[in-house]
């Protein structure tokens, strides 16, 4: 004989017993058997064509009979079946307001999106990493959207050089912390967005935690650790990453970290040295590109929310803002990409300040810097000192140092010989990087002289010393 | 007439915030005394098997999750007497999709989570001939672990 186990809400028909015994060689015949004994329970079991219901599931020793042959699945004698109802159900119908069908009506007359799209987009919860040029339109054409959650990551407070690119913030929020600022603004917007800050700087401890709790991920980030990061801990969580990317007058956008899509340590599997690449803070940008590849973004965004769109996997968007033109490159996903191929080799978050070149080598030798302060000391003093100015002539329209050699880097080596080797050497540019570059060249060059880097650049005596200076 | 302990309410309330936007999903397991009452012993969360982008508006508790259930029960020498999801945004009402996957005698407990927060909560029995939903009484004892 074979026993059957019938669950709580059958055993109306089998006189409250929880077992039944029955004969039969197969599944069918069981079943069979149970319905000619129990009639009450068929119409529980089988839809009206006679097919068994779809969430009713029968189970041989454990084993699910759609993994076996279904009905026909043998039984041996002593088996054991038991029926198992899949539990489903939902909330079904229509969960917009009638305010949300107002706000949202010209998504809800696309038929690509329409009530069940907008729903998608209330449930979404989409986080967006930095609150800056890319940050700006993403969360706020996403908040006007209706995507339900948007997590804001950012550590950084308003500076007045923000205001023109990041048109979240106000010229009254210059000091607030970015991510408030922001929020506010979201608000404003919609105030039916769950807005969750994390004013924190996103780190290989706290990635994981930080980026589960959400759908997709928008990579607003303007440097390469936390984009490595951010790529990684997207691959390693199965979650969408869309991409973007602005420097000068050109930008990128792709979709990294989709199934099946690469992610963008296959197209870029480990970053530029430090220094090579500089940042926006260096390099500038025309303010209105991050407003077109953060709003591609929050596009891509929405569709990957919506479904059914042809997304930005497989392809990378690069737009040229100065001659205005738009090209498509096709990327393949890297079978021996280190993170997301066949075999990866980084199964973990690694250290990316590390991994990016940023952390001091040991072996290299250090850069004597000077603060604006001590240096301004030195002058009164009477100190003689040469200051070297490495920026390129458009910069040094924006402020000149009174009394500087002018030596843009590329020339520096070449025009070593004008340098006094005997008195100190203090190298200038904007923010103090650029000019430790031009040390290094320097000294590999064999320059003999003491070669300081005025810490924070010029800004940084323009806020500290000689506070007529604008800062840049 | 289904029991249910503060406690075993507090599970189901908390489950349905935790989970907002999306629906939770739970099994109820107790016993069911001489004069038809449902007694619970065990409010249990179940992860909701649904796809992600499905889960804002439905639920599903996969069979093998089912059976483990099934078998935790027994071997407590009780039964699944029920299960709890939450209606996100939504009255505590079923939907016809919720009476097309349910069955008779057991008890759908629906909490309402309202932006963000649980609200009405409700249970409901599936009539014999699968024709309808009828609400069914909670009581909430103190005596009743």
């Amino acid at each position: 004989m074979i026993k059957v186990l019938i669950p709580y809400a059958l055993r109306f028909a089998t006189e409250r017993n929880a077992e039944v015994e029955v004969s039969g060689s197969t599944v069918r015949e069981i079943i069979n058997s149970l319905v000619n004994a129990h009639p009450d329970i068929k119409a529980h079991l089988f839809a009206d064509n006679d097919t068994l219901r779809d969430f009713i599931n029968l189970f041989v020793d454990g084993k699910n009979v759609n993994s076996l042959q279904g009905l026909d699945t043998p039984v041996a004698d002593n088996g054991e079946v038991m029926i198992v109802p899949a539990i489903a159900g939902g909330s079904g119908e229509s969960t917009l307001t009638n305010d949300e069908i107002s706000r949202y009506s010209r998504h809800l007359l696309l038929p690509e999106i329409g009530v069940e799209g907008q729903q998608k987009l209330k449930a979404a919860k989409v986080l967006i990493i930095g609150t800056g040029g890319l940050g700006a339109p993403l969360a706020l054409y996403l908040s006007a959207a209706g995507v339900g959650t948007i997590g804001l990551v950012d550590f950084d407070v308003v500076d007045e050089s923000n205001l023109q690119r990041q048109i979240i913030h106000s010229t009254r929020d210059v000091g607030r912390p970015k991510v408030a600022s922001a929020k506010d603004r979201i608000k404003g917007v919609n105030p039916l967005v769950n807005v969750i800050v994390h004013n924190t700087m996103l780190t290989s401890q706290n990635a994981l935690d930080i980026i589960g709790d959400y759908d997709i991920v928008a990579d607003g980030t303007d440097n390469f650790q936390t984009r490595y990061l951010v790529n990684d801990a997207c691959v390693f969580l199965g979650k969408p990453n869309v991409y973007g990317s602005v420097f000068q007058f050109e930008g990128q956008s792709s979709v990294f970290g989709a199934k099946d899509g690469p992610c963008y340590r296959c197209l870029y599997p480990s970053p530029p040295p430090p220094g090579l690449v500089p940042s926006c803070a260096e390099g500038g940008v025309m303010g209105v590109l991050p407003g077109i590849i953060g709003t591609i973004q929050a596009a891509e965004t929405i569709k990957l929310i919506v479904g059914g769109a042809k997304p930005l996997v497989g392809r990378l968007l690069h737009f040229d803002a100065w001659r205005m033109a738009f090209r498509e490159l096709k990327l393949d996903k890297d079978e021996n990409c280190p993170v997301c191929g066949k075999n990866p080799s980084i199964r973990e978050l690694i250290d990316y300040e590390q991994f990016c070149g940023l952390k001091k080598n040991q072996d290299s030798e250090p850069i004597e810097t000077i603060t604006a302060i001590d240096l301004k000391q030195r002058l009164d003093k009477g100190d003689k000192i040469q200051f070297i100015d490495i920026r390129e002539p458009h910069e040094r329209a924006i402020v000149k140092f009174p009394n500087a050699k002018i030596m843009p880097l590329g020339q520096l080596v070449r025009r070593m010989d004008e340098l006094d080797t005997s008195i100190d050497s203090v190298f200038l540019c904007k923010i103090g990087q650029r000019s430790i570059l031009g040390i290094r060249a320097l000294r590999e060059a064999g320059y003999k002289g003491r070669l300081l880097n005025l810490q924070d650049g010029l800004n940084a005596w323009a806020r500290n010393v000689d506070t007529s200076m604008p800062v840049y | 007439m289904l029991i249910l302990t503060p406690e075993q309410e507090k599970i189901v309330r908390t489950d349905g915030e935790k989970a907002y936007p999306n629906e939770c999903c739970g099994v109820l397991i107790g016993e069911i005394d001489n004069a038809g009452i449902k007694i619970t012993k065990h409010a249990q969360a179940i992860i909701n098997a649904r796809e992600g982008s499905e889960q804002y508006n439905r639920f599903l508790i996969t069979p093998e999750d089912m059976l483990r259930a099934e078998k935790t029960a027994r071997s407590m020498k009780l039964d699944v007497i029920g299960f709890y999801h939450s209606h996100p945004d939504h009255p505590a009402a079923p939907s016809d999709y919720d009476k097309e996957h349910a069955l008779p005698f057991y008890s759908y407990i629906i909490v309402a989570v309202k932006q963000g927060k649980a609200e009405e909560l409700t249970s409901w029995e599936l009539t014999a001939n699968r024709a309808d939903f009828v609400p069914e009484n909670i009581s909430t004892k103190e005596d009743q672990k």
